[in-house]
């Protein structure tokens, strides 16, 4: 399948043959654990039927919530914008079949919390009525308008971070020298990837083309452990056949080489510094289910609303199903027969998943797995003390000594933590899988880091109340101080008007000041008296007054001497 | 007898030498302002309640800087942060007066105004510490929730009782993982090792 | 509701296999123990097992803490073991419960129990009871000495008096005596050959002991129970400083090979400096940890009072094991820039 490159150029991609991958690189650390694929792998994808009730929550990808756009009894058509993006940093929503709106509300979530977030939920009609789909014709777009579309057809990263796709592309167009497509699919249980790449592969790497149409990278890899053969050779045969140089690269099974930064180093050998995003380096990775995503929504015209999720675990028949964002796990997992001790559900992987106490949660774009868990499966450890093994240490991609955080991270020294590059661990979950002692290191770290959030903001608030604080009583002392010149200068213009009066009276009559005295204070003995006090005063307040209230800063200082002439003012 | 001398002399310049290096090191070394004041402050929550008897965190810490006042009387910061200022004054932890069950820190509140009681006094506002209520004289005023620290203050000066205190909701993007739990029930962090 | 994060799978491996794994890397190293010495070193073996576990049991009942999981995850049985194993095979029943003693409740339960101990116990047994019975802990039997098992359990237990053929001279007291006596010899191997003290490539049997150490050490480092680093580091400088004074002097220093098998330099290479809870973790601080325990525990060796200084060597790396940890961290994953980028 051959691309004409923006503006009809011919890409350089089709021409210029990719740099060979000459080797592949090692990072420290990693594990292997039981791979429990086979399980899952063989059944080909099925489609879920739908449920009675589709809950779609509009926080589906990273940054801000979609604001919803439709009301309460809409109609909707499968496929309808029913969220709007809300930003830059955000992706739309839509419905994932045709049906009636019931409620917008919060509803219980796919978390560990079980915490509820804003969401549509749809009773389908059953007709499964499309909206108009058209195909883009990106080769005529700018890229930038192809962001646009995908940030409107809400793709979003589907290896489990929901990052929107159009955020890291568009930061990726200046310079892309290797793209990577991340078919690893480390964690055990998943396979969906893996059943992706067998059944679908053509258009994933024709999704691909569309990303290397964007990007013009010098290279383009496609990774897959080679504990996926069946997808290795769907995908190269599906490479051979769009011509375009990508590559298969086949890496070493080994958890967590998925992870992005591990990916990266065992693809190119580069380690991406601490703290830095891999487009700084001029590497770029999507997931391989995102590249078959762009590839529906551009060419025909499909929302992300669908994605194959694995169901497997403690159930009598696992499998991978493409089902319909907005079902209930429950409702979903019931397709596989969940076995009679099954006592939890895990969304995701066993090494990264996070446990679900909601039955009635969602799937989302973000869930790959469903596994049902029983003590079976996942006996109960008793956490023994740390002897200080090393083992962690050993097996932490990241290099880290795992140890030493969950020494402070039991201690409660979160400062402490800092030291030791806590904000660095990806909690791949590899020291809690070797810790001969069973301790849950990555629930320390968890619980760490969000002490930690939790204290940041807590004291970017107190800092903010500070300031406000301090400023509220700057600001009170300006406006006494300001009180006080005024009725300072009331004063010491009735002073002033006093004197000027008694100033003319002296001038009419100048020479018989002596003669006149007693008339004149006959005639005004007390308000004479009164302005020369009052005159007195005035000038004895004002001058300092004026002196401190003038442009300086206000300051604490200031705030106590002009309390001064503040309380002396109503005597006078 | 000439020992004896050379002992007083030896110890005298020494006395006098080591007081001009101190002495010199007070000049040149001298911290500015009064930084224990301002230290203890950064440890305190900042929200201005004047629960400890303080017109403000600030007053509240000078008086801890000056010895006047005990450590423990901030209950919006709880145990914890008396732990803190007792670490930092090397003295010894006293548990809070008053706060939240078990000497946590209170549950942090937010003020609510209920539009329709409002009649615009403005004297919650003039009581705000942090002027988180907006509003204008015979006009229905707000709390603006980010910037309130829950420190009550408002309550009382309000004639209708129109100020409620709303615990703060958890949210996705607040919630965060617990400490594990051990078989025997107890929470290790922070607690009896082994 | 207190959710239970991920991970949820898990290697199969915990503290009491690890343990498990330490005590079958003994069993070469007691065989031949009590093939050359005795078999005395099984009724040690016995007295301080059961020693250990009582006491820790009582300790844990004492502390409140739970009792099962803590005795039977193994750390108390190869304490014991490492204090059979260290002290003299004769000693009567009593110093070794004492030694066990020391080790279980005033070096590990005292401190917090597993994991919290900041010396090394089966150390802190040998160290406190070599001060307090400097004559009994010295009291090594004899290599030709052949006494029945009766008679040794007999000894042990007190019931029949402690000859003074007990107490013959290991190689290394043997030099610290006669070089003291200032007498001539040509060589260290001359020295004891004329004693009779004198193998295959060092002290006669106990050298063979060393070996076996030597091949369950090994076994350690082939399982991952414990890294290179210690016992490298810390052979390496024993034979480097061994080197260095047998080249200037071979009359009066013995060469590296007889330091490095006799006494306790195997054992204390594989079993005891490599410790995790006591020793260091990172691995430069292992590195320097190794070196540490070599250089101190050859100048006890041979220049101290006691014949043999890998206890005191150990105990006193103990204390600065937290200060080389601390200061030995390794760079994390992405801070090292491009020094690492054409390694693969």
């Amino acid at each position: 399948m051959a691309l004409p490159g923006p503006g009809g150029r011919q890409l350089p991609c089709g021409r210029k043959p990719f740099l060979m991958l000459s080797r592949l690189f090692s990072f420290q650390g990693g594990i292997h654990p039981d791979s429990h694929k086979q399980e899952s792998r063989d059944a080909p994808i099925r489609q879920a039927p739908l449920p009675e009730r589709l809950t779609i929550p509009l926080a589906q990808s990273a940054g801000k919530t979609a604001r919803p756009v439709v009301a309460v009894g809409d109609k909707v058509l499968k496929g309808e914008r029913i969220g709007a993006a809300d930003d830059w940093i955000s992706a739309s929503v839509h419905a994932s079949t045709s049906g009636r709106v019931l409620d917008i509300a919060p509803c219980p979530m796919p978390h560990p919390s079980g915490l509820a977030a804003l969401s549509v939920v749809i009773e389908p009609d059953g007709e499964e009525r499309w909206i108009e789909r058209e195909p883009v014709a990106y080769e005529k777009l700018s890229p930038e308008e192809v962001f646009r579309c995908l940030q409107e057809f809400g793709i979003v990263g589907l290896g489990g971070a929901v990052f929107p796709s159009h955020v890291k592309l568009k930061a990726a167009l200046r310079a892309t020298e290797d793209l990577i497509l991340n078919g690893a699919e480390c964690e055990p249980f998943i396979t969906c990837d893996d059943r992706l790449m067998q059944e679908r592969a053509g258009e994933i790497v024709s999704g691909i083309g569309i990303l290397a149409d964007l990007l013009q990278p010098r290279r383009v890899l496609i990774a897959i452990e080679e504990n996926k053969p069946e997808a290795i050779r769907a995908m190269r045969d599906a490479v051979q056949a769009a011509d375009k140089g990508f590559r298969v690269a086949v890496i070493p099974t080994i958890y967590p080489t998925g992870s992005l930064k591990q990916l990266i180093r065992v693809l190119t050998g580069r380690e991406i510094p601490a703290r830095q995003l891999p487009t700084d380096l001029g590497v770029q990775c999507f997931n391989i289910a995102t590249a078959f995503s762009i590839w529906r929504a551009l060419h025909h015209g499909e929302p992300l609303i669908r994605r194959v999720v694995t169901l497997t675990g403690n159930v009598a028949r696992p499998g991978n199903w493409e089902t319909a964002i907005g079902t209930p796990i429950g409702e979903l997992l019931a397709l596989a027969e969940p076995r009679d001790d099954t006592d939890g559900i895990i969304m995701g992987g066993p090494m990264m998943g996070t446990p679900l106490p909601e039955q009635k949660a969602p799937i989302i774009k973000a869930s790959n797995c469903l596994i049902a868990r029983s003590p079976a499966l996942f006996p109960p450890r008793p956490e023994m003390p740390c002897i200080r093994c090393g083992s962690c240490a050993r097996a932490c991609p990241q290099e880290l000594q795992p140890y030493e955080l969950y020494w402070w991270s039991r201690a409660r020294q979160f400062e402490r933590l800092a030291d030791y590059h806590l904000q660095d661990c990806i909690e791949c979950g590899c020291c809690a899988y070797v810790c001969p002692a069973n301790i849950p290191l990555v629930q320390y770290f968890r619980f760490a880091k969000g002490e930690i959030r939790v204290r940041a903001r807590e004291e970017k608030n107190a800092e903010q109340a500070r300031e406000r604080f301090e400023f509220r009583q700057f600001r009170e002392a300006r406006e006494k101080a300001e009180k006080a010149e005024k009725l300072a200068k009331a004063a010491a213009a009735q002073a002033a008007k006093l004197a000027e009066a008694r100033e003319k009276a002296e001038k009419t009559a100048p020479d018989a000041a002596p003669a006149s005295a007693t008339t004149t204070t006959a005639a005004s003995p007390e308000e004479a008296g009164k302005a020369a006090v009052a005159a007195a005063v005035a000038r004895a307040h004002a001058e300092p007054v004026a002196q401190e209230t003038s442009p300086a800063a206000p300051t604490q200082e200031t705030e106590a001497r002009v309390s001064g002439p503040e309380k002396a003012a109503p005597a006078s | 007898m000439t020992g004896f001398l050379a002992a007083i002399l030896v110890m005298s310049v020494g006395a006098l030498l080591l007081g001009a290096a101190l002495g010199y090191a007070a000049i040149r070394f001298k911290v500015e302002g009064d930084p224990l004041s301002e230290q203890i402050n950064a440890f305190l929550p900042q929200t201005q309640c004047g629960q400890c008897g303080y017109p403000g965190c600030k007053p509240y810490a000078e008086a801890i800087a000056r010895g006047e006042a005990a450590i423990n009387l901030c209950p919006p910061g709880g145990d914890d942060g008396v732990r803190k200022i007792a670490d930092f004054l090397g003295r010894e932890f006293v548990p809070i007066q008053g706060g939240g069950e078990g000497g946590g820190p209170k549950p942090k509140v937010v003020a609510l105004i209920r539009e329709d009681r409002c009649i615009g006094c403005t004297l919650c506002i003039q009581a705000c510490p942090v002027d988180a209520i907006v509003g204008a004289a015979r006009q229905m005023h707000t709390v603006m929730t980010s910037l309130c620290t829950g420190c009550e203050l408002c309550v009382k000066p309000c004639p209708v009782d129109c100020i409620d205190l709303n615990s703060v909701p958890e949210t996705l993007t607040d919630w965060k993982w617990p400490c594990p739990v051990l078989a025997d029930g107890n929470c290790p962090a922070g607690g009896n090792p082994f | 509701m207190n959710p239970v994060s991920s991970p949820y799978l898990h290697q199969s491996n915990s503290i009491a296999r690890v343990m498990r794994q330490v005590c079958v890397a003994l069993l070469p190293g007691i065989f031949v123990f009590i093939w050359q010495i005795g078999l005395a070193l099984l009724v040690q073996i016995l007295v301080a097992s059961v020693a250990a576990l009582v006491f820790e049991a009582l300790a844990l009942r004492l502390r409140g803490r739970p009792v099962r999981p803590f005795v039977t995850d193994g750390s108390a049985l190869v304490t014991a073991w490492l204090v059979a194993l260290t002290f003299p095979p004769l000693s009567p029943w009593w110093l070794t419960v004492t030694g066990v003693f020391l080790a279980i409740v005033i070096a590990k339960q005292v401190y917090g129990g597993l994991g919290q101990n900041p010396f090394n116990p089966a150390m802190v047994a040998f160290a406190g009871c070599i001060v307090a019975f400097p004559a009994f802990m010295s009291q090594w039997p004899s290599l030709g000495l052949s006494l029945s098992l009766a008679e040794q359990i007999e000894i042990i237990f007190g019931f029949s008096p402690r000859l003074d053929a007990l107490s013959g001279a290991t190689p290394l007291s043997a030099i610290k005596a006669t070089l003291k006596m200032e007498s001539f010899y040509a060589s260290i191997q001359e020295l004891l050959g004329s004693q009779n003290l004198f193998g295959m490539f060092a002290g006669r049997g106990w050298e063979w002991v060393s070996t076996a150490y030597l091949a369950g050490g090994l076994f350690l480092l082939y399982r991952r129970v414990i890294t290179w680093h210690v016992p490298v580091a810390f052979l390496l400088t024993l034979s480097l400083l061994a080197c260095v004074f047998w080249v200037h002097d071979p009359s009066r220093f013995a060469s590296p090979l007889f330091h490095l098998f006799s006494g306790g330099v195997m054992l204390g290479a594989f079993f005891i400096a490599t410790d995790p809870v006591s020793g260091c973790a990172t691995p430069r601080g292992k590195l320097f940890f190794g070196c540490g325990v070599g250089v101190l525990a050859y100048l006890i060796r041979v220049f101290g009072v006691f014949p043999d200084g890998i206890a005191f060597a150990v105990l006193l790396m103990n204390i600065a094991a937290p200060m080389l940890d601390r200061h030995s961290q390794p760079a994390v994953f992405g801070t090292r820039g491009a020094s690492r980028e054409e390694k693969p």
